[in-house]
């Protein structure tokens, strides 16, 4: 059973810039789903169909089973979405825009107001619960956006971008509520530009660009495509200029550090136990950089 | 899903909103009636002395009604022409749009905002004048009948403004060049019988003006047009704008890309 089904779906705006040109994607219930891109590829017009902010052109999505051309409040119903941008009234009180966005949702006053305590007090906003939005820092308001989203405990959450501009520690701490919530049932489908995030949160994967699906497997298989990774070997002794490793190629040697490369058919416990590298006394080994953004880079610069 | 709790909760976030900025949607209104009523009713009106078709009627008696008026469709227009753009402009209406409300019940939750100003302000507009003159009222159903029906058609009015409007220069264009000039060429502060014949007949095309003498007629028990014209006319505007902004807001016109 999927959360989310998209059948050739199509999507040209009056300005005839054609978003995206007929795509696929099937989000199984109860995945922890990653759609990333760069700037522009069509995430956002994905997301904006789904959410009926944005009119299709053609093609068919469906909502936990259910058709958004045959029944869109229903579908909608089992939808909760987390906008790039905040869309609520900066002007009124933080509990006011909560309960009240529950009210669109057709729940009740009662049920709306345990439900805002019990989100607010999770996100730590519950002091904050009086305040006027705007008075809000950026990161408080990011988590109204996630409560606003959650009210009405849909089946599927979609988060446009939900960490963008916030600090390490109240990422870390989002990451948490949604991985909890992903346990207690909840399919989730993230976009974001920190590609950590996606590696760490996400179990599957589809990569858009250009308005195409490039890319649409497991996070597993994917990473397992990366050729090379590199590495870089902190040591207490000096690195001879001419340093070798043999059957890894070596870079960038300096004072008391250098480069090594791991090819796809090598092992680093082999690595480790390099004679080499022992007689250096290493201190440090560390991947040089984040192995999905590189092979992002690499996807979505093939498609240019 | 439970429309009408949606329904309740926008109509009520929207009443929120008209008294949260009271200062700006309720004590305008008393201001500027009371400054009607000081100078054309109580200075300049004593010396008009009686108005002409109206047996024993003051002038500022006959102001009255053209007041209230003037308040009520004003402010329903205003208030979901900017509430609308406002949710537009802020982005909040896709929190609306999100969600599974029904287009009738988006539309119906701004209208109840509209017709809640368009009485709040109609009842300070008769208490302020009360400070002026003795109010009687001949048919008090038929009196709040006309209220309603003309705020909920100025405040439809008022949606179709919004839904069409891209900057804030949209919202205020209408009521400053159409709006305002039609209301105060309505028979507010005039009968049009002083006109001479042909301005008469060039007043005749103007639907508010049988707006508001269904109004009078409604408060004072008589009007100078056949008040049946003006509550045909109301009810057609009503029913025209309601299914157009139903459409409007069906097919997503200035609210979905």
């Amino acid at each position: 059973m999927y959360a989310l089904e998209i059948k050739d779906l199509k999507k040209t705006y009056s300005n005839k810039v054609e978003a995206l040109k007929g795509i696929d994607l099937n989000v199984s219930k109860g995945d922890f789903f990653a759609l990333l891109g760069p700037n522009g590829a069509g995430k956002s017009t994905v997301i904006g169909i789904i959410s009926s902010l944005v009119n299709k052109s053609s093609g068919h999505v469906k909502v936990c089973g259910i058709d958004i051309d045959e029944n869109f409040s229903l579908a909608k119903s089992k939808l909760g979405v987390v906008n790039q941008e905040f869309n609520f009234s900066q002007f009124e009180k933080v509990i006011d825009i909560i309960v009240t966005q529950a009210g669109y949702y057709g729940v009740d006053y009662k049920t709306a107001v345990e439900r805002a305590e019990k989100y607010l007090k999770k996100l730590g906003l519950w002091d904050k619960r009086n305040d006027q939005a705007r008075m809000l820092s950026g990161g408080q308001k990011r988590r109204i956006m996630i409560i606003k989203a959650m009210i009405h405990e849909p089946e599927l959450l979609i988060l446009d971008e939900p960490t963008a501009g916030v600090d390490i520690e109240l990422r870390r701490s989002l990451w948490d509520f949604l991985l909890e919530i992903n346990q207690q049932g909840t399919t989730i489908i993230l976009t974001t530009h920190y590609l950590e995030e996606a590696e760490n949160l996400c179990r599957n994967i589809a990569i858009i660009d250009g308005g195409d699906i490039i890319e649409n497997t497991s996070m597993n298989s994917l990473l397992k495509q990366i050729d090379d990774q590199v590495f870089i070997v902190e040591t207490e002794k000096v690195v001879p200029k001419d340093f070798s490793l043999p059957g890894y190629p070596v870079q960038d040697i300096s004072e008391n550090k250098f480069s090594v490369i791991l090819k796809k058919n090598k092992n680093l416990n082999d690595l480790f136990k390099a004679q080499e590298l022992e007689d250096l006394n290493v201190k440090n080994i560390r991947n040089q950089t984040n192995r999905l953004e590189e092979l992002f880079v690499k996807l979505t610069s093939k498609n240019e | 899903m439970n429309n009408l709790q949606a329904l309740k909760t926008l109509s009520y976030a929207n009443v929120r909103r008209i008294l949260r900025i009271w200062i700006q949607t309720i004590v305008p209104p008393a201001i500027t009636t009371a400054l009607y009523f000081l100078i054309f009713g109580a200075l300049i009106g004593r010396r008009i002395g009686e108005m002409p078709g109206y047996e024993g009627l003051s002038y500022i008696e006959f102001m009255v009604p053209g007041l209230i008026m003037l308040s009520v469709i004003t402010n329903s227009y205003a208030n979901v022409a900017s509430a609308f753009f406002g949710t537009k402009f802020q982005k909040s209406i896709e929190e609306i749009l999100v969600s599974p409300m029904p287009s009738w019940a988006i539309m119906c939750g701004f209208l109840v905002g509209g017709i809640a100003r368009g009485f709040l302000v109609g009842l300070v507009v008769v208490v302020t004048s009360l400070f002026f003159v003795q109010i009687t009222i001949d048919n008090f159903t038929l009196t709040l009948l006309s209220i309603l029906l003309t705020s909920i058609l100025f405040s439809l009015l008022g949606l179709l403004n919004g839904i069409y409007a891209k900057s804030f220069d949209d919202v205020s264009i209408v009521p400053t060049f159409v709006l305002t000039p039609l209301i105060y060429l309505g028979g507010i502060f005039y009968s049009i019988n002083i006109l001479p014949e042909e301005w008469q007949l060039i007043s005749q095309i103007n639907p508010i003006l049988y707006i508001v003498n269904f109004f009078r007629y409604a408060m004072l028990g008589s009007s100078e047009i056949d008040p049946l014209i003006g509550i045909c006319l109301i009810s057609a505007f009503t029913i025209v704008s309601f299914l157009l902004a139903y459409h409007l807001i069906r097919k997503g016109v200035g609210i979905r890309d």
